[in-house]
């Protein structure tokens, strides 16, 4: 049964109800006491998502410094209710300008319980799309950049037909002077890597964001420099693959605006886009990958009060390209007394509160190497402990105009009706993902 | 920018109930909205504002769509507590459902359906009618969520309107979203009802299949859930099918992944083409592996699925094992699964990376994921033969570390390992040896015993290693007492000497004497008999060869397998159990079905506990005992000799003759003189009856320095003239040794006079101390006869012919009766014969029946209800003058 909830709460971090709202008569109203005795106030909170308490099972997830509870009692679909929950604090995010905690939900409280009746019925998800829901529940207090066009107070008047529509993500009539889209190809790159520098696992996961001011419904179709868009189009058109790198990309998913059948038959990416801000495709790859960094830790423990701290770091992408916000944390023991520094570039401390040693550097051009010296001293400890479990080190950065993976966007073609024209923005970024490097 | 609602949290000082009464009836607007929304804060925040009822319906008739909204929420909320005055709200209900602005129509349509009194019910039916069959598809959406609000409430009153049917057509309609609500709603409806209802042929199947392609995300689960249950007739149909459902696995919404894999596995069932099955599992392997960088929790979702998926089916993920490696920021419960996965996808060619990746988690911080790595790498060594050697260099490793939990679990999958491949690796055990000291669970000291027992003959000081073990033998828990007492017999099997000679009798004694555990003592007195009468046998027995183990823990049963992965990304995929093992809810069968399907409902639901998997991580079987060849009897005892020598040549040794009934049974004797009072001699004594006459069963143990011997037993003048019906046979008692014997009693010999009581005076003497008295208490039901059975008539009438004066009665306020049956069990064994019952309002009212020596009879009634303390008891008897022992009796007998 693909119903995900009977009911759903929100709770914040001492467990008061922030919003209750029962969906079914299956479960009780008190529910939420059983989960505040058994999972919040008990170890229990954070070890399982899904949990069994008496007749009902309870899925949570917490964001930022609220919990959303949903209670069911039947063989719910649990993926479905994770998913809605996510898809939900996204269009409350839309909603209340960004941020999603205990203030904002207390500040926009009728408005969640109005929403909260639109985009779930009888425990069934409806639809969440932002675009389409603020056509008609517009409630004071919320601005958004969309629907700044229509009359605030009155709802439009064939707006349940798109809401049930088969574009159920654009509205109609939407008109701009300057047609623009904006895409983003985001991507992080996962590393693992043993203390010998051999890498265990490694992938990117990349986004393609995309932000549309355009007009009417225009169709789009979106090109990338991937090995089968490539093979199948050469094929279609019977014209040998132009040379130059082709990306095998492991895994692709699409935003709900993209034909799906089409892609599989065809392998292009066309859609309507809704207007405004979406996330177009996600993609994985591991094949291949541009690591923009090598980091070479040695770690030394000099007796039980002394330890020396070696990394260097190197950068592997173009010398004409630059990282930005540089952060390398290289864990120490929690009884670390001080450490001295001694950095090539950038800036580096200890920090306690997470037991690391801070190397930070703002900007660290393509080609180059730096290197971080520290001497760490130890408290003594009078008990005999077991030897000290190094957590691994954790980078961050981000690196514009680079893709770790290459991709490239090799055309973006808009169609509509009425033949405007379009101006059309790329940019690349490749930050880190969990980029971990044991010692 | 967002809103500013938290100042309706805010409380006034003034009584806050009255103060929103007159803002509600307020004339303005502003101030009547502003009020409904303190309502709904206060209902938030759980205070009671049903009070309020009438007030906020009355501003229910307003052109705000907001306010509306607001009214409507908290009569979802309270229309059930005040059933009656929710009636006012019907009217506004209907005049909204037949409003120009289709938002309003379902509104109303949608409000309605979650209020679940009959009169609202009642008035549902004509606007859904009309919504069904709205010229707005966002109406008819909700409309078809509706009929299964309805069918919820009344399943009769959806039938007899013909809402089935509208709904049916609703598959047929135009808009997607329609059709997808109106398939999720004939599911649930489908699901409650035991009649076919919604049945999908290939011609519903092919147009759902289009309304796939154009709904939404969420109308896509619920068109693929539903189509997951049809049934391909051949091959060529579930290819087509598949070929249709594969580009769902590249949306972005893991619920229609999951829903999608849900469905191409079951029609792969049906595909035969090798080609096409190794092209499908091609195809789903990416899509899996991206879940796992979605949120945590959906990351957990996913992983249990797959840890079906990859019992199932093994190839998809064989070669994506590194996208299981744990993160170190993982949730802890993301990293618990992936290890799981690990094993399941752990093989001769990925191995070495594997067993790295274990090795780095065993050194991390989480003492409950550390345990499990190590688990994990013996459980590879299990299942992959060729890698077992690098498992065990890599546990060695580890405990070199010498964490203690680490050292500990390695030692417990060693054990397993050794079960494995009976002797190939015994080189190890002296290093095992080496961490003897650090082992403080019962699971880890139990099989780091086992292995000494098991390899006795190698270890040249197994005794004096099992011996540390044995000084602290009555404080260990029983695992490790049935570990030593096993590993201690095979010790002294191998080498019967004379240090493991005197290991086995403290063991022996411990393990017979000492302890309240009777699987321990069971063994022990299996073992002392065996070593005494055919050791070669005992040899046979203790030391035969094992069968050898594999790991098939966490592998779930087939079928079991099969219907969970039917119910992929639901919450029985989740915790691998069957649906019907949580879900409480029935099936609502109606009453003109129940007479066509007299138990349908019930049979599809019934519980079966069976087939509940337990999917914790369990050990690989791990026990340790002797298997027992079946075919192999024990010879003949009389023909060897005694290998223990330990006194037991005849009947008069109480330990182990069988063909008395000496050996005590049943919970150990309460002690009547302690050895403290008795300069080293304790007594442990009751009445007890067996085979129709009454035994003073004892026990005898001298802790004192010289040998006992010459027992005499004298019992003084006491109510029912209990006395020694024969000498007391108890032999001469070394010191550290007991005896127990079987005294038999007669009864009516020497009557003391006086009110009734269960005093008994004992007197004991031997030759070397000075006579000891003790007291000790009769139980009077030890007193029953087994002829107390009465006809129900002889009964009824003997009720009859007793005056009412003999009639006396007595509370048990503590005294509970969970079932009849098992009481009524208990109370027989007591010779309280049961005779009839019958329930009075709520009450069982049992009749019994007890009979003591000389035919005095008992009748009893017992008053109680189920499972609630409190029992009352009312007898007759022509003796009155015992009432009170009775009653002792039977709330002894109740209690036990």
């Amino acid at each position: 049964m693909p119903v995900a909830a009977s009911a759903v709460y929100f709770l914040n971090l001492r467990g008061d109800v922030l919003i209750n709202r029962l969906y079914r008569d299956d479960v009780g109203g008190n529910m939420v006491d059983a989960f505040r005795m058994h999972i919040m106030q008990t170890k229990e909170l954070g070890t399982c998502p899904v949990r069994q308490i008496g007749g009902c099972s309870f899925f949570y997830m917490r964001i930022s410094n609220v919990y959303i509870v949903i209670v069911v009692s039947t063989n719910a679909n649990v993926a479905c209710a994770f998913k809605f929950v996510v898809e939900a604090v996204a269009l409350f995010k839309s909603y209340f300008g960004g941020s999603f905690d205990e203030d904002a939900i207390r500040n926009n409280f009728v408005l969640i319980y109005e929403l909260l009746d639109e985009i779930m019925d009888f425990g069934y998800p409806q639809n969440l799309s932002p675009e389409i829901l603020k056509l008609y529940i517009t409630q004071e207090g919320v601005r958004s950049p969309f629907s700044s066009k229509q009359p605030l107070d009155k709802p439009v008047p064939n707006a349940t037909l798109q809401v049930t529509g088969a574009v159920g993500w654009r509205r109609e009539g939407l008109v701009y002077k300057k047609n623009e889209v904006f895409l983003d190809i985001v991507e992080s790159v996962n590393l693992l890597m043993s203390s010998k520098g051999s890498v265990l696992r490694c992938d990117v996961t990349g986004k393609v964001l995309m932000k549309c001011f355009l007009s009417g419904m225009p169709d789009l179709k979106l090109g990338l420099n991937d090995k089968i868009g490539l093979e199948k189009e050469s094929q279609l058109k019977s014209r040998p693959t132009k040379s130059g790198k082709t990306i095998e990309l492991d895994d692709v998913t699409f935003h709900q605006c993209v034909n799906l059948t089409r892609f599989n038959s065809e392998k292009t990416v066309s859609f309507v886009p809704p207007d405004g801000e979406f996330e177009l495709m996600k993609y994985r790859i591991t094949e291949g990958v541009n690591l923009p960094f090598r980091v070479l830790p040695t770690i030394k423990e000099l007796g039980r009060t002394r330890m020396e701290v070696n990394v260097k770091v190197k950068s592997v992408f173009g010398a004409k390209m630059f990282a930005l916000g540089v952060v390398i944390k290289v864990p120490v023991p929690k009884q670390t007394a001080k450490a001295s520094f001694q950095v090539t570039s950038g800036r580096a401390k200890y920090n306690p509160s997470i037991d690391s040693l801070v190397w930070k550097i703002k900007k660290f051009p393509g080609q180059t190497e730096s290197t971080m010296s520290a001497e760490v001293e130890l408290i003594s400890t009078i008990a005999e402990k077991k030897s000290w479990t190094r957590p691994p080190i954790q980078m961050e950065f981000q690196v514009p105009m680079f893709t770790a993976s290459g991709l490239r966007v090799r055309f973006l073609k808009v169609w509509e009706k009425s033949g405007y024209n379009t101006v059309e923005w790329v940019r690349y970024i490749t930050k880190a993902g969990s980029y971990e490097i044991r010692c | 920018m967002s809103g500013h609602d938290s100042k309706y949290f805010s409380t006034t000082k003034k009584g806050e109930i009255p103060e929103l009464k007159e803002e509600l009836n307020s004339q303005y607007k502003d101030k009547r909205k502003d009020a409904v929304k303190k309502v709904i804060a206060a209902m938030t925040v759980g205070k009671d504002v049903s009070s309020l009822f009438t007030d906020v319906v009355n501003c229910m008739q307003t052109e705000n769509l907001e306010l509306k909204k607001l009214v409507y929420l908290y009569l979802i909320n309270y229309a059930k507590s005040q059933p009656d005055l929710a009636i006012l709200a019907v009217n506004t209900f209907v005049k909204d459902s037949q409003d120009p602005n289709p938002l309003i129509r379902a509104l109303a349509v949608r409000t309605m359906g979650c209020i679940r009194v009959d009169k609202i019910t009642e008035y549902l039916c004509d606007p859904l009618q009309r919504c069904l069959k709205d010229d707005d598809p966002y109406v008819r959406k909700t409309a078809a969520i509706c009929v299964a609000k309805l069918y919820d409430i009344n399943a009769e009153l959806v039938e007899d309107r013909g809402f089935l049917d509208a709904l049916k057509d609703l598959i047929s309609d135009n808009n997607p979203m329609v059709v997808a609500n109106a398939v999720a709603a004939l599911a649930e409806i489908q699901e409650s009802s035991s009649r076919p209802i919604f049945e999908i042929t290939s011609h519903t199947l092919s147009k759902l299949l289009t309304a796939l392609n154009e709904c939404t995300e969420w109308g896509q689960v619920f068109i693929l859930d539903a189509l997951s249950k049809y049934k391909a007739a051949d091959a060529r149909e579930a290819e087509n099918i598949v070929e249709r459902v594969t580009p769902r696995l590249q949306h972005a919404n893991c619920a229609v992944v999951l829903s999608a894999v849900k469905m191409i596995l079951q029609q792969m069932e049906l595909i035969t083409s090798t080609d096409v099955v190794r092209n499908l599992c091609k195809k789903m392997a990416p899509p899996l592996v991206t879940l796992l960088s979605a949120e945590p929790e959906i990351q957990y979702v996913a992983l249990r699925n797959i840890n079906l998926i990859v019992q199932k089916r093994p190839t998809i993920l064989a070669h994506e094992i590194k996208v299981f490696f744990c993160k170190y920021n993982d949730p802890i419960y993301v990293k618990m699964e992936k290890l799981e996965i690990m094993i399941k996808l752990a093989s001769d060619r990925n191995i070495d990376q594997v067993l790295l990746e274990f090795k780095e988690y065993a050194t991390e911080v989480d003492v409950d994921f550390v345990r499990k790595a190590v688990r994990a790498i013996g459980r590879c060594a299990i299942k992959l033969e060729r890698a077992a050697e690098r498992c065990i260099s890599v546990l060695l490793e580890l405990i070199k570390i010498k964490v203690n939990y680490v050292v500990q679990e390695a030692i417990i999958v060693i054990k397993d390992i050794f079960r494995r491949y009976p002797n190939t690796y015994e080189s190890i055990i002296a290093t095992l040896c080496e961490s003897l000291d650090t082992l403080d669970e019962p699971e880890a000291k139990a099989s780091m015993i086992w292995i000494i027992g098991e390899y006795a003959e190698r270890i040249d000081n197994a005794d004096e290693l099992l011996e540390s073990f044995l000084e602290s033998f009555p404080e260990e828990p029983p695992q490790v007492q049935l570990q030593l007492l096993t590993a201690t017999v095979k010790l002294f099997l191998k080498k019967p000497t004379e240090g493991p000679q005197q290991m086995i009798q403290v063991v022996l004694n411990n393990a017979t004497v000492e302890t309240d555990n009777p699987d321990l003592r069971d063994r022990a007195y299996i073992y002392w008999r065996l070593l005494s009468t055919d050791p070669e046998a005992a040899k046979d027995v203790v030391l035969a060869e094992k069968p050898v183990i594999s790991d098939d823990s966490n592998q779930l049963d087939p079928s079991l397998l099969d219907e969970l992965l039917s119910n992929i990304a639901t919450l029985s995929s989740v915790y691998h159990k069957p649906p019907e093992a949580f879900v409480t809810r029935v099936k609502t069968t109606q009453k003109t079905e129940e007479e066509d399907y007299p138990e349908a409902g019930e049979q599809s639901y019934s519980d079966s506990p069976a087939r509940v998997a337990d999917s914790g991580a369990s050990p690989p079987a791990s026990s340790a005992n002797p298997q027992h060849p079946a075919s192999r009897q024990p010879a003949a005892p009389a023909a060897l000799p005694d290998l223990l020598d330990l006194g037991m040549d005849n009947s008069s040794s109480a330990i182990v003759s069988v063909d008395q009934p000496a050996s005590p049974a049943g919970p150990p004797l309460p002690v009547v003189l302690p050895a403290s009072s008795g300069q080293g001699l304790q007594i442990s004594a009751q009445l007890i009856r067996r085979d129709g006459q009454v035994f003073y069963s004892m026990m005898f143990e001298n802790n004192s320095q010289v040998p006992l011997d010459g027992f005499m037993i004298q019992f003084n003048k006491n109510t029912f003239g209990l006395a020694a019906g024969g000498q007391l046979q108890v032999p001469q008692l070394l010191p550290g040794t007991s005896a127990s014997t079987l005294l038999p009693m007669v009864l009516f010999q020497n009557i003391s006079p006086g009110p009734a009581n269960t005093l008994l005076q004992v007197a004991i003497k031997n030759n070397q101390q000075p006579v000891w008295y003790f007291n000790d208490k009769i139980y009077f039901h030890v007193l029953f006869t087994e002829d107390g059975r009465m006809e129900r008539s002889t009964f009824l009438e003997t009720w009859k012919s007793l005056p009412d004066s003999n009639e006396v009665s007595r509370d048990f306020p503590a005294s509970v009766i969970n079932s009849v049956e098992t009481t009524l069990d208990r109370l027989a064994a007591s010779n309280m014969f049961f005779i009839a019952k019958r329930k009075h309002a709520n009450q069982e009212v049992l009749y019994l029946s007890a009979k003591i020596p000389r035919g005095i009879p008992f009748l009893i009634e017992l008053t109680a209800v189920i499972g609630t303390p409190g029992v009352k008891c009312a007898i007759k008897t022509p003796s009155p003058e015992m009432a009170p022992l009775f009653f002792e009796a039977v709330e002894t007998l109740l209690k036990s």
